[in-house]
């Protein structure tokens, strides 16, 4: 069990509590007893004193005390602590025997159970012979118990017992059988809880005493085992701040001990207890600090005492054990509320004890070596089967003399140990370890620690032999440290990663950490990489490499014969690997020549490449694959034959390619992905996504470019390629090709609504051969408002009136074919309904032979205004019958004369007062910004029914401008507002008077409703005026009445 | 002989300048000085939040281990200068180790104003050399 040999007693990392033990219970077939038990030991909360309970027989023989010493003159002490003691205290010697009893006040063999409850006392007190340990009784009682005083029965009978069983009246307890027993048993358990306290009380009071008797010079132990004692009392006791004051006494005195060789691990063994015990009350009594500090002290002070050198494993197991031991007491405070922080967190602790453990692992590689055999009688065996006290060694316990008594034995022992030590499975112990401390970096936010962490558990992992494992860490890693451009580091994980690759013939992870090393973030010197190139070659012949110079003997012979099989099997033998992930050791580049080529012009394509590694290097096919497929075929170089394409070392080549793209990609990419085979035997095909470029390149562009900034175009003058500053170019936009002929449009603007607007376009060619199907689409432009598209009509006829249902765009309407040189004119008309700017499209498209390519042009696009606005003054209401005017005003804003042909009302509710005559605006014309007004007098008949509002119908004027046809404009006449009068008066006035002439006026008053009305009419003279004639005339229908003014 | 070990990271944290005496053991030290950059990010950027204008270029002792200290400096633009020292060199205290790092800042700031020098590549001017080799020399 050497693994666990420095694994804490568990009864020294528990809590301790106090013992008690309860005899007298049958809790098998007892359901009483069984009930009372499960009172005591179920639900056990924090908020319940800390007792360990335990059910014993009441003629458990408990642990023999050992007659007490008067004198320790003579007394030379063994060893520090014996390994039972702590538990001896735990689990063995109770703090108060507890004895239940079933017995009633009232019992009618009262005598008989008295004396028989006496006897079951006394042989518990026989067992405890020697010990300080209290008895209690306890009377399971059925009834319920009367108030304390008035049961005299009982008052007299508990003293009787009492007195019969030598007990103190504070021992005695009744425990009534009824409904609230969990209340009585918690009353119990604290009146318990202060017995053992007392216990505790009085034992540590004993051990103290010894120490008068005790002298400094053979006594030490003594006085390290008593301060212990003490302080594990206390915490029996549950006095922790004393228990941690003994504790750190102990803690001083076992570093006074004389140590030497024989002791040492003795020493250490106590001190590291003690050091556990301090810190955890530490923790406990939310002293981190503290504890951190202790723990720090303890290192220091025992990081040098190494004690045997044969054995220095052990020292360095130790010292692992302590850092874990404080990591793991770190967390489960910190799982109890503690916060801990980056650089103070467990993870620290696990790191060292997983580095205590590695340097452990050394030693043992150093010291156990292989071929001796164990030695017989066994040393490490003891009579016991145990060690009688802490940290002796088996073949010598109690010995505690500088020399060892026999040096044959004591060699015998050590070679035990270390042969012992050999089967200690180190590797996993590490990983254990190391992989806890991952986890707490992980929480405390430290990736890089993490990392690291993770690459020793990877190397760890090689160690034991476990490359799957260890590819797997590391492989996670490396990208960690890629992206952080750590070179020296990624180079180490990488030699790390080739070896597991190698030792497990993986072969294309073996490619793939080749390939990288040789690269140029690789830091390694130029004859390993010759070494590694040479190694990748054989594996691309399907040769078996050789063995990596680190790896151990007998691996590397488990690996050849792997290899050779993986060689010999002919299956899968290409590999696709991805360069963007890697720095591999050809950097690819590819660009197009310009970002955008004409669909005329051949693609041209350039692919760089580069070799790192310290050899040429030769390749047998170059391909690009482009996102069209049907390109790749003209972008690959194949060597043929002998002729095979070399890269020397650092010099750049350049693979130029030239394609010519299809006419169906016009407006699309074409983007590079790289493949570069090298297939000779086995191929490895490298992929490069994108246009090449790997992990590091972006890094590596962002500083040439800072440089050539500040250098200006140095490089151009250079004659050799400068592979630094060459720039990816992964895309090219493939555009239609430049057309040559003439479109030319001329119109005159403004266009006016409804006017056939005529634009006539001229196509001239320019080509050299005849452009066929010259094809135009004319039109208004899609995309604008919505509402064009029903106002805009487009016809190439123009001799009439287009009708609503023309389209407003002319798709491929056919012009025929073009001679080099020719000329071809159109025109379109278009109508607008509606005013507003309006945007045109027209679009030539023809076809050439010149390449068996079809080319398409679009022409630009033109503005048209549409101006023409009419007005109308209007009347808001119009009465019933009455007749009254419209007047209508038409005003041209059209840069150039209108003539107006015709005029027409056409009424609808509305009668007109008047024939209809001819229009009065025949043939005018009008200039820009003229206007022609009209007049009509119209009536609204009487026998309208009184609606509110009322259409009066249309107005309709035929117009045309210069030469274009008559157009007809239809106003729709706003609606009036029909009023009906019920007086309707009528003014009859001279058309002029003369100065002091009468002016005779005269008013007719018209009552248009079925009543009569009652009229009053009061004349308001002007100063202007004199009046005659009746001022204020009255009645019901006045005749006629009149009134003069002079 | 002690060890010191002295290392320049980037904003980006990869290394411009790597130096230890005695150069055995060199990828411990790497691995040590790569880990404490985590202390460095989490110290940065918690003086970012506050006090961004007093700010202590002097980052102290980033964290303990067994066998080395581990001291960081942050210059304002944000390139860090590592120094790890064995944990038995006593030689050594706080006062020490800053004005180390003042003298490192005062040379790097040469460094930069050479106008041949591309910020981001690694540092190979002679006369840093040796200033860092005589004060390698003067603690060592």
């Amino acid at each position: 069990m050497a693994g666990s040999q420095w694994e804490l007693p568990p009864e020294l990392c528990c809590r301790p509590m106090a013992f008690v033990a309860l005899t007298g219970l049958d809790v098998v077939y007892n359901a009483v007893h069984r009930a009372i038990w499960d009172a005591f030991c179920a639900n056990r909360r924090a908020d319940r004193v800390p007792i360990s309970f335990k059910v014993l027989p009441g003629d458990h023989e408990y642990p023999k005390c050992r007659t007490k010493r008067t004198s320790y003159e003579w007394y030379i002490p063994k060893g520090i602590v014996k390994t039972g003691w702590m538990n001896k205290h735990l689990n063995l010697v109770p703090a108060l025997v507890v004895l239940f009893y079933e017995l009633d006040w009232d019992d009618p063999q009262w005598k008989e159970k008295q004396s028989e409850c006496a006897t079951k006392v006394e042989i518990v007190r026989t067992s405890l012979q020697g010990r300080n340990t209290k008895v209690a009784v306890v009377l399971i009682q059925k009834k319920t118990p009367l108030p304390p005083g008035e049961d005299l029965v009982a008052s007299e009978r508990a003293s009787a017992l009492c007195s019969s069983c030598d007990l103190s009246g504070k021992s005695l307890f009744v425990l009534p059988h009824t409904d609230h027993l969990v209340g009585y048993i918690i009353r119990l358990e604290n009146a318990f809880y202060e017995h053992a306290q007392t216990y505790y009380y009085t034992e540590i009071r004993r051990v103290k005493s010894h120490k008068e008797f005790l002298n400094k010079t053979t006594h030490q132990l003594l006085f390290v085992r008593h301060q212990f004692k003490m302080a594990f009392l206390s915490e029996l006791k549950q006095d922790t701040q004393n228990a941690l004051k003994y504790y750190r006494a102990a803690y001083s005195l076992v570093h006074e001990l004389r140590a030497h060789e024989t002791n040492m691990l003795e020493i250490k063994t106590m001190a590291g207890f003690i050091n556990y015990k301090i810190c955890r009350l530490c923790f406990q009594h939310n002293t981190p600090l503290d504890a951190i500090a202790q723990f720090r002290k303890h290192i220091d002070l025992c990081k040098k005492k190494i004690g045997c050198a044969e054995l220095a494993f052990e020292h360095s197991a130790w010292m692992s054990k302590q850092f874990q031991s404080f990591g793991e007491l770190f967390d489960e405070a910190i799982k109890l509320g503690l916060t801990a922080i980056q650089t103070q967190n467990p993870g620290f602790y696990y790191q060292q004890a997983a580095c205590y453990s590695q340097d452990r692992k050394q030693m043992a590689q150093q010291f156990c070596q292989a071929g001796t055999t164990y030695p017989s009688p066994d040393p490490l065996d003891t009579q016991s089967g145990g060690l009688d006290f802490y940290g002796q060694r088996p073949w010598r316990q109690g010995h505690q003399s500088i020399d060892p008594t026999d040096p044959e034995k004591e060699k015998l022992g050590i070679l035990a140990l270390q042969i012992k030590e050999r089967d200690v499975p180190h590797s996993e112990l590490i990983i254990a370890l190391l992989s806890n401390a991952v986890a707490q970096f992980k929480k405390y936010k430290c990736p890089r620690m993490k990392s690291h962490l993770m690459v020793q558990m990877g190397e760890e992992y090689y160690h034991a032999k476990d490359y799957t494992k260890a590819l797997k860490l590391l492989d996670y890693v490396m990208c960690d440290y890629r992206t952080e451009r750590w070179w020296p580091l990624l180079t180490a994980i990488l030699t790390t990663a080739l070896h597991c690759a190698y030792l497990m013939a993986s072969v294309k992870d073996y490619v793939i950490y080749c390939m990288e090393l040789l690269g140029r973030a690789s830091t390694l010197k130029e004859e390993q990489k010759s070494r590694i190139e040479k190694n990748l070659f054989k594996v691309l012949t399907n040769d078996v490499p050789e063995a990596e110079s680190e790896c151990d003997q007998s691996s590397v012979g488990a690996a050849r014969s792997l290899w050779t099989d993986r060689m010999a099997l002919s299956g899968s033998n290409e590999l696709m690997v991805e360069m963007q992930d890697y720095i591999p050791f050809i950097q690819c580049k590819a660009r197009f020549q310009s970002p955008c080529f004409h669909v005329d012009q051949p693609i041209q394509l350039q692919v760089f490449l580069r070799a790192d590694c310290p050899h040429p290097v030769s390749f047998s096919k170059l391909t690009v694959s482009l996102s069209n497929q049907e390109y790749n075929q003209w972008c690959v170089v194949e060597s043929s034959g002998q002729d095979s394409m070399t890269l020397l070392p650092g010099k750049p080549r350049c693979y130029n390619f030239s394609f010519v793209a299809k006419t169906e990609d016009v407006g699309k990419k074409v983007e590079v992905k790289m493949m570069l085979g090298s297939d000779s035997g086995r191929c490895v095909f490298l992929s490069w996504r994108g246009a090449g470029g790997d992990a590091a390149s972006t890094q590596e562009a962002l500083q040439t470019s800072r440089s050539s900034r500040r250098w200006g175009r140095g490089n151009e003058t250079r004659q050799e390629l400068d592979w630094d500053s060459l720039t990816l170019q992964h895309s090219t936009m493939i555009i239609s090709r430049v057309p040559r002929i003439c479109v030319q449009l001329s119109h005159q603007p403004p266009a006016l609504t409804n006017e056939m607007f005529c634009i006539s376009l001229t196509v001239q060619s320019q080509e050299n051969v005849v452009a066929k199907d010259v094809k135009l689409t004319a039109g208004l432009k899609p995309g604008q408002e919505a509402g064009l598209g029903h106002t805009t009509h487009v016809t190439l006829d123009g001799s009439s009136v287009s009708d609503d249902n023309a389209p407003a765009l002319l798709t491929d309407v056919p012009l025929g074919d073009l001679k080099p040189g020719e000329k071809l004119e159109k025109c379109v008309y278009m109508r607008c309904v509606s005013t507003g700017p309006r945007i045109f499209l027209f679009h030539v498209a023809y076809s050439i032979d010149t390449a068996v390519e079809g080319r398409h042009i679009v022409c630009k696009c033109h503005k048209v205004e549409n101006l023409l606005s009419s007005t109308f003054e209007l009347l808001d209401q119009v009465a019933v019958d009455i007749p009254f005017l419209l007047m209508t005003d038409i005003r041209s804003s059209s840069p150039w004369p209108l003539l107006l042909s015709s005029s027409s009302l056409q009424l609808l509710t509305v009668t007109s007062s008047t024939p209809p005559l001819q229009s009065q605006l025949q043939q005018v014309v009008l200039q820009t910004g003229e206007s022609a007004s009209e007049c009509f007098c119209l009536r609204c008949p009487a026998d309208t029914s009184s609606s509110n509002t009322v259409a009066t119908g249309q107005y309709v004027v035929s117009w045309r401008s210069a030469d274009s046809p008559l157009i007809q404009t239809t106003v729709t006449l706003p609606h009036v507002i029909l009023e009906s009068v019920p007086l309707y008066i009528y003014a009859d006035l001279p058309s002029f008077g003369r100065v002091r002439e009468s002016l005779p006026v005269r008013y007719h008053i018209e009552n248009r409703t079925a009543q009569v009305m009652e009229v009053e009419i009061a004349v308001d003279p002007s100063d202007a005026f004199m009046f005659s004639g009746l001022k204020q005339p009255q009645g019901r229908q006045p005749d006629d009445a009149s009134i003069a003014a002079a | 002989m002690f060890h010191i070990c002295l290392l320049m990271f980037s904003p980006q944290n990869y290394p411009l300048y790597i130096r230890s005496v005695p150069s055995q053991n060199e990828l411990k030290f790497h691995y040590t000085v790569h880990t404490s950059l985590d202390v460095v990010e989490e110290k940065v950027s918690a003086v970012g939040k506050s006090l961004a204008d007093q700010r202590e270029l002097y980052l102290g002792l980033l964290y303990p281990t067994e066998d080395y200290k581990v001291y960081g400096y942050v210059t304002n633009s944000k390139v860090k200068f590592v120094i790890v020292v064995d944990s038995s060199n006593t030689s050594l205290r706080d006062n020490e180790i800053r004005s180390m790092f003042r003298k490192l800042h005062n040379s790097f700031t040469d460094v930069m104003c050479n106008p041949f020098y591309n910020p981001g590549d690694p540092i190979q001017s002679k006369a840093f050399n040796g200033i860092v080799s005589g004060m390698m020399v003067q603690t060592g």
